[in-house]
C-alpha cells in the first residue's frame, strides 16, 4: 500500500454499512420497545460504541493508519473522562445545593421563610 | 549559521548533539521531521477533528450537568419527538430515526466515493458524492422541520418548554444546531470537492490523486460520529 494510500476491498464497506444499520436499528427498538434501566443504558452505550468504533475503525480508515496517529488522534479524547467525572460531581453538589435552598427542606433549614 | 551547520551535518549523516535552549526549540519544531506518514491534508484534518470532539463533548458535558442538576422532570424525548402519521397514534422518535439511517446511508455513499476515488473512477466518485451531498441536505431539511415542529407547535423554547426542565430547550438546541451547522458546511464541502473531481481540477493540480475525496470523507464521517453519540444521549437517555 502506498504512503496513506487507502484502498480496500468495497465488500468491506458493505458489510460495514448493513452492520450500522443494524445497530441503528437495535438502538431505536430499545426505545421503541420502552426497555428501561441498567438494561437500557447498557445497550445504548455498547449499540453507541460499537456504530462509533466502527465508523472510526473501518470508514474512516483508523484500522489502517500507523500507530503514531492512532494515538495523537484517539488517547488525547480521553482526558474527556476527567471533565465529564468532574462536572458529575459538581452537577450532584448543584443539586443538592438546589434541594436545601428551594426544595421542600428549605423552609426547615432557612429561617427567612 | 548554526542552521546551515545542522543541514549540512544531516546531509553528511552525523548525530552531532542537537542545540539547546530556545534556539533548540525553534531547531527542532522547524527540523522538517515527519511524525504521521500521510499526506498533511490528512493529518490535518484528524487534528481539527479532534479539537471539533473536544467541543462537541463540552456541549454533551454541559448538558449532562445542567440534566443532572435541575430538580424538575427532564421532558420524556421519546414522547416530545413523537410524531404521527394521517391522525394515527404518535409513533416515538421517528423522525429522529429517519434521521438516523439517512445519515448512515450518507456515510455510506461517502465510503464507498473514497473508494471509487482511489481507483481514479471519476464518475462514480462524483455521483457518490453528490448522492452524500443530496443526504446530507436531506438531513438539514429533516432537521429544520423537526426545529419548527418544536418552536411553533410544542412551544420549547431556549429558556423554557410546557414538558418539564427548562435546560431542555438550551441544550437541545445548542446540541443539534451545532452538529446541523456542521452538517450544512459539510455539504458545501462535499460540493466543492465534487465539482473539483468532476471537472478535472485534481487531474490537473495534482496529478488525478483524489486524496482530497478521502479527506473530506473524514469529515463527513465524523459529523456521522457525533449524531452516533447525539442520538445515545439526547435521544434515547
Amino acid at each position: 500500500m502506498a504512503e496513506g494510500h487507502q484502498q480496500h476491498p468495497l465488500g468491506i464497506y458493505l458489510w460495514i454499512w448493513v452492520l450500522l444499520f443494524v445497530l441503528s436499528a437495535f438502538s431505536y427498538a430499545v426505545d421503541y420497545y420502552q426497555l428501561q434501566g441498567m438494561l437500557r443504558w447498557s445497550l445504548v452505550i455498547i449499540f453507541m460504541l460499537l456504530k462509533a468504533g466502527f465508523i472510526i475503525a473501518i470508514f474512516m480508515h483508523m484500522a489502517w493508519e500507523r500507530l503514531a496517529l492512532i494515538y495523537a488522534i484517539l488517547l488525547p479524547p480521553l482526558c474527556i473522562l476527567v471533565l465529564i467525572g468532574l462536572m458529575f460531581l459538581e452537577a450532584d453538589y448543584t443539586f443538592f445545593t438546589r434541594l436545601v435552598a428551594f426544595g421542600p427542606a428549605a423552609e426547615i433549614v432557612s429561617p427567612h421563610h | 549559521m548554526s542552521h546551515e551547520a545542522t543541514h549540512e551535518d544531516v546531509q553528511a549523516g552525523s548525530h552531532a548533539a542537537p542545540e539547546g535552549g530556545l534556539r533548540g526549540v525553534v531547531a527542532d519544531w522547524s527540523a522538517d521531521k515527519q511524525a504521521f506518514h500521510v499526506p498533511w491534508g490528512k493529518a490535518m484534518m484528524w487534528i481539527f477533528l479532534l479539537s471539533d470532539t473536544f467541543i462537541f463533548s463540552c456541549f454533551v458535558i454541559s448538558y449532562m450537568t445542567v440534566r443532572y442538576s435541575t430538580t424538575m422532570p427532564w421532558p420524556n424525548a421519546s414522547e416530545v419527538f413523537a410524531l404521527s402519521f394521517g391522525g394515527g397514534d404518535p409513533i416515538p422518535l421517528i423522525l429522529i430515526a429517519i434521521m438516523t439511517f439517512v445519515l448512515i446511508t450518507s456515510s455510506g455513499t461517502m465510503a464507498l466515493a473514497v473508494n471509487y476515488g482511489y481507483r481514479r473512477d471519476k464518475k462514480k466518485t462524483v455521483m457518490l458524492m453528490a448522492a452524500t451531498a443530496a443526504l446530507g441536505a436531506t438531513f438539514v431539511g429533516m432537521q429544520a422541520f423537526e426545529w419548527t415542529k418544536l418552536i411553533v407547535d410544542e412551544g420549547i423554547r431556549p429558556w423554557g418548554n410546557p414538558f418539564g426542565a427548562p435546560q431542555f430547550g438550551s441544550s437541545f438546541f445548542m446540541i443539534t444546531g451545532f452538529h446541523g451547522a456542521h452538517v450544512t458546511a459539510g455539504v458545501i464541502y462535499l460540493i466543492v470537492v465534487a465539482r473539483r473531481v468532476a471537472n478535472g481540477y485534481y487531474d490537473r493540480t495534482r496529478g488525478g490523486n483524489y486524496e482530497m475525496v478521502e479527506i473530506a470523507g473524514l469529515y463527513w464521517h465524523f459529523v456521522d460520529l457525533v449524531w452516533v453519540f447525539i442520538f445515545a444521549f439526547f435521544y434515547l437517555w
